[in-house]
């Protein structure tokens, strides 16, 4: 394993090395490390198009890692990876993706992750994306997460994006039974003539189901960002979708609500708010002895936190 | 030593130049505790805040132990030793209480000495020292926090703006011991804008300042019996 490849895991997956437990680390198209475990296996697809990751029921507080680095420039790929996890597990799965482009020709990595999550089980997902290297070719990103929610199963979905991605598109879509939750945490920041656009779309089917989706992010530099969140109730349910950004320089950013009830006693709600730094925080910050630019520096830091 | 000479601010009004502060002259001597009252709108809050820097006085000058420093702005005016606690003070989204006093004392401190600045504004510092400083927070908590973050500062002159307005009785009698020991320690120089009858009898001197000028000065014994017997007088009574 390399420097920069080491680097890149740190960022996306905070690894020191290998990790304990089940993984499986994908590096320039192809695995350079698998284990698994008796509790989670780690198998490649039938199609051999990405892999399969099983947990077994009443599995509790174990971790998979499946990081992915391309350091490589020009290398383009699709990853499909599917996820089974067994009733009652409770674990956490990291998934990060870095591109290290020193080159001129765009990489791209593509990763559908799809989450069948069993009654009852519990799944903490972290999935961070970084970019690096000096090349003038564009690192580009387009996860899409497909997630389905058993009777009273529970996601929360972590994900990050603060640095080097020139171009994503990630879109998120959800199916929820009676009694499931989901929670996502979005953070995002843009510089540069980067474009991000995150899509979610969330089908509360079952009675009692909610959903908590919640964005924050920062558009700096010319970047442009667009978040479109739909809900949809179709049972009673209750959810809540928050987008609020921080608009900086000449950057341009959109933010599209959807809320669809279905039922009655679908509770609904959206709220979303796009504006600069507040004039009186930096002024506060600088009464504190910092600059004005840093005081937006701790400003962006705290708020992306 | 703080020295304002001959401070004026002005703004433009519906094209007509208003005069906010009129040819403010005092001087702020080190290790003083000093009060500035008077009516509301009379100028006090916008005198601290050309102070501070925050604002620029169209006319005169600000000294610092004789330099002037009329064109530093907010951040160097920090940074030689002026600290301002804001009457409104200001909701963040991440930072937390924690952040606000490590930034404040502009070096690294432990959670137990954070949390010795929350005590002493009265806060259970557990339940405190990680919370963000977000609108979670009430009015009267903030105002604490506020008033431990510029104690954190520790400089030589510090500049508090109505610090009890939105405190409750209770958190008030707290204040009123925060304020007796800063004066006992010493803290450099304190200067506190206040309506409070007790808080103006823990000055060294008291400013009155009224329709954008300073009407009169001078130590608790001369200025109390007048001013309480004024119709300054501090509670609601000139509100009316």
């Amino acid at each position: 394993m390399n420097q920069i490849t080491e680097h890149i895991l740190e960022e996306v997956a905070a690894l020191h090395g290998i990790p304990e437990g089940a993984y499986n680390i994908r590096e320039n198209g192809k695995s350079i490390g698998r284990s698994s475990t008796e509790e989670i296996q780690i198998t490649t697809r039938e199609d051999g198009k990405g892999l399969e990751i099983r947990i077994a029921a009443g599995t509790k507080k174990k971790s998979v890692h499946i990081p992915v680095v391309i350091s490589q420039s020009g290398l383009k790929e699709v990853v499909y990876n599917d996820f089974f996890v067994g009733e009652d597990a409770d674990v956490t799965i990291v998934a990060g993706c870095g591109i290290h482009n020193a080159g001129n020709d765009a990489s791209r990595h593509d990763g559908v992750h799809t989450f069948y999550i069993g009654k009852g089980a519990r799944v903490k997902y972290v999935e961070k994306h970084y970019g690096s290297g000096d090349g003038s070719g564009e690192r580009i990103m387009n996860p899409e997460t497909v997630i389905e929610i058993g009777e009273d199963g529970y996601m929360e979905m972590e994900t990050v994006q603060i640095r080097g991605v020139d171009s994503t598109v990630r879109r998120t879509r959800a199916s929820l039974a009676a009694g499931a939750k989901l929670v996502v945490t979005e953070r995002l920041m843009t510089h540069g003539q980067q474009h991000a656009e995150s899509w979610f779309d969330v089908h509360m089917d079952g009675a009692d189901s909610g959903a908590n989706i919640v964005s924050r992010s920062v558009a700096r530099d010319s970047s442009y960002q667009k978040f479109s969140s739909c809900l949809v109730g179709n049972a009673p349910c209750s959810g809540h979708t928050e987008c609020d950004a921080i608009i900086m320089d000449s950057a341009k950013i959109s933010a599209v609500p959807e809320l669809a009830a279905n039922d009655p006693d679908a509770a609904l709600i959206h709220e979303a708010a796009i504006g600069k730094i507040a004039g009186e925080q930096i002024v506060k910050l600088m009464t504190l002895g910092l600059t004005e630019a840093e005081a937006e520096e701790q400003i962006v830091e705290g708020f992306l936190r | 030593m703080l020295e304002l000479r001959n401070i004026s601010y002005g703004v433009a009004e519906e094209g007509a130049k208003k005069e906010i502060l009129k040819n403010i002259s005092f001087t702020l001597e080190d290790n003083r505790f000093v009060v500035v009252t008077g009516p509301n709108g009379g100028g006090k809050s916008t005198l601290a805040k050309v102070i501070a820097g925050i604002w620029q006085p169209t006319e005169g000058q600000i000294l610092w132990d004789g330099q002037d420093i009329t064109g530093l702005n907010v951040t160097e005016r920090a940074k030689l030793g002026i600290s301002y606690a804001f009457q409104q003070p200001v909701r963040f989204k991440g930072i937390t209480v924690f952040d606000l006093i490590r930034l404040a004392s502009g070096k690294k401190v432990s959670m137990d000495e954070a949390c010795t600045y929350l005590s002493e504004v009265g806060l259970c510092a557990r339940d405190y020292v990680r919370r963000e400083v977000n609108a979670s927070l009430s009015g009267g908590e903030l105002k604490r926090i506020e008033i431990a973050t510029v104690m954190a500062r520790n400089t030589r002159v510090t500049l508090f703006d109505e610090p009890e307005a939105g405190i409750d009785l209770w958190s008030f009698q707290k204040l009123i011991g925060v304020f007796e020991k800063l004066h006992e320690d010493a803290h450099g120089s304190i200067l506190i804008i206040s309506h409070q009858e007790r808080i103006l009898d823990i000055a060294d001197e008291i400013l009155l300042i009224a329709d954008g000028g300073l009407q009169k000065r001078g130590t608790k014994d001369e200025m109390l019996p007048e001013i309480l017997g004024s119709s300054f007088r501090p509670g609601c009574l000139y509100m009316a």
